[in-house]
């Protein structure tokens, strides 16, 4: 009893009621306090003369409440954006967002933006691409997808940041400007929203399509390794349960033969850059095979210019080189296609980070990675329209 | 095979020094002590009878401090089995996270309030701070299994913390049991993986049990996603 007396008067008298959270009532019932800082070694040798056992429950309450106040703030600004400019680029978004994003840039900038569709995913969900382009026909065009393999979710968030950065700057930046006056960018976001939407009700790290696989419980075709391109050929598996299969057949996937038929009927594409996250890479072809591609050195050089402009930002490190030596050997892989198609500037980034938080990169580094990887995507965008 | 000097940027370089990286969390690491792999400088490779043996200088970051430094590593891939690693960082002291790891050690014997949590980092890659030792943890004690996993054609990091609880203390250890993730980068296969941990300041991480989960084409656990 004298225990909880000399306790309970000891805090009335020194803190005022305040500091409990409910009354201390018996002997037998735990009662939380909040210590202030001033008072903390005080009421603990307090604690320890009086043998009154402690255990501390939130070390700083400060911290929790400042990182509760972000949380709603960012909660606060999700709530749907009227305009691009309102849109949170520093925090991820479900589908429905990221097509109403697409939309919503669209409507805002139509001199310069259209969407085009070019095809279905498996479960029927439209494939979007961005056109940026200032008019013309028959220009030459650079490709940037996003959000192929539907875990690396810095990538699809990245993608939508590249796209307001692209009607942000054209018309401002000198560079940007001269290459959308020569050639046009397509930026497909959500290049596998099946897969997307399964990361968000399902299961966080899904990698590849959702289409079934006939004979087997197994679902889904890793859609980078589905390209015609050494298809079958070691670097790839014939397990539908794999998260490397290549499906039954090159380009069964409709994610990937609708890139496929808009390079081909496009006809004019210059360069090929496909997005991943993580290991902070910037590859070029071949994955398939250890055979140089002709272009290796020019392909080789750019990519260190790029990944050195990368770096000037915040000092983020990347490795470069083939696929083949740099990361493993791959099979039927996009850019092996694209560059093997005649698109000579065929690149593959893997984004942050290199493994500490992998595929759940925390949203606070979405925007970094998105303006350093820009930089680098400029390096590639500025030769690709001017080589020589 | 290449043998002789190696491209340290090139994979098999880099999938020797991330073993290094996982023998160094075996040995150093605690909830304030995680290390990662910075650059290799130099690497260099050849075959042994017993395997196939490397020679490494590269920089390990430990993750919380944010202090990096050079080590220097020799290691073999036996046939089958182990990888077997000598390493020396001569800077990896046990200096400057006593403090913290012995609160935080005080904070949780007593196990009157024993702790638990899932999904650490959550989808967004989120985590309240109270769990941050406790992911740290997680990754250190996953160092033992990807150690032991490792061969030349894997490479390994620990891709979420599904989930922890706190057991009695015993022996004056903190005891876990964990359900991690691993993520293998050449298969790009989500390996699950149970086990049961001890830690104590003294005694450093231990792995008792280590238990594979069967791969289940299935969905995560209900109430998992946020």
């Amino acid at each position: 009893m004298k225990g909880l007396l000399v306790f309970t008067a000891l805090f009335v008298a020194v803190f005022g009621k305040e500091t409990f959270q409910g009354e201390p009532t018996d002997l037998s019932t735990p009662v939380d306090i909040r210590v202030p800082n001033i008072h903390l070694q005080t009421v603990k040798a307090f604690l320890e003369a009086e043998d009154i056992q402690y255990y501390i429950m939130i070390e700083d309450l400060q911290v929790m409440l400042d990182e509760e106040q972000e949380q709603m703030l960012k909660a606060a600004r999700t709530a749907a954006p009227r305009t691009t400019d309102d849109f949170d680029y520093s925090n991820y978004h479900t589908i429905d967002q990221i097509y109403a994003f697409q939309d919503m840039l669209v409507a805002e900038n139509p001199s310069l933006v259209s969407k085009v569709v070019i095809g279905q995913s498996y479960e029927r969900r439209p494939l979007t691409v961005l056109k940026f382009s200032t008019g013309g026909t028959n220009k030459p065009g650079i490709w940037i997808d996003t959000g192929i393999h539907s875990r690396e979710w810095v990538t699809q968030a990245s993608g939508t940041w590249f796209a307001k950065k692209i009607v942000t700057d054209y018309g401002r930046d000198t560079a940007l400007t001269s290459i959308l006056n020569k050639m046009d960018i397509f930026l497909e976001v959500m290049t596998n929203p099946d897969g997307f939407a399964y990361t968000q009700t399902s299961n966080r790290m899904w990698r590849k399509t959702r289409k079934p696989n006939p004979g087997s419980s197994c679902v889904g075709t890793d859609p980078n390794r589905n390209w015609d391109a050494g298809f079958g050929g070691p670097g790839a598996s014939s397990s539908p349960c794999s998260e490397t299969y290549r499906g039954p057949s090159a380009h069964s996937e409709s994610e990937v033969k609708s890139i496929v038929d808009f390079v081909t009927s496009h006809g004019k594409l210059k360069s090929f850059v496909s997005i991943h996250s993580y290991s902070q890479m910037l590859l070029y072809p071949y994955g398939y095979t250890k055979t140089p591609c002709k272009d290796q050195n020019e392909l080789h050089n750019l990519a260190k210019k790029a990944i050195t402009d990368l770096a000037s930002l915040y000092g983020t490190s990347y490795r470069y080189g083939s696929i083949i030596n740099t990361i493993y050997q791959a099979s039927g892989g996009t850019i092996d296609w694209t560059y093997n198609q005649g698109i000579k500037y065929s690149y593959t980034f893997e984004l942050r980070d290199t493994g500490r938080y992998g595929f759940i990169l925390p949203a606070n580094q979405i925007i970094p990675t998105a303006r350093e990887t820009w930089l680098a995507l400029m390096a590639i965008m500025k030769h690709t329209s001017n080589p020589f | 095979m290449e043998t002789g000097e190696l491209n340290p940027n090139y994979y098999p370089a880099r999938r020797a020094a991330a073993v290094v990286q996982h023998y160094l969390n075996t040995r150093y690491g605690s909830p304030y002590r995680w290390m990662f792999l910075g650059n290799v400088h130099n690497a260099s490779s050849e075959d042994v009878t017993e395997g196939r043996k490397y020679q490494l200088e590269l920089t390990i970051q430990e993750m919380i401090s944010n202090v990096s430094g050079p080590c220097s590593a020799e290691l073999l891939f036996p046939g089958a089995g182990t990888p077997q690693v000598q390493a020396s960082c001569d800077w990896l002291l046990p200096n400057n996270t006593r403090a913290q790891e012995e609160a935080f050690y005080q904070q949780h014997r007593d196990s009157h309030n024993l702790v638990s949590g899932d999904r650490i980092p959550d989808s967004y890659g989120h985590m309240e701070p109270t769990m941050k030792p406790f992911w740290h943890l997680g990754g250190v004690a996953s160092s033992f299994i990807m150690l032991e996993q490792s061969n030349q054609s894997t490479l390994y990091n620990m891709a979420q913390v599904a989930n922890f609880t706190q057991l009695e203390t015993e022996k004056d250890q903190l005891r876990f049991q964990y359900h991690v993730l691993l993520h293998e980068m050449v298969s790009q296969e989500i390996i699950h993986w149970k086990m049961l941990i001890t830690w104590s300041p003294a005694e450093g991480v231990k792995v008792l049990q280590t238990d594979l989960q069967p791969k289940c084409n299935c969905e995560d656990p209900p109430d998992s996603i946020n």
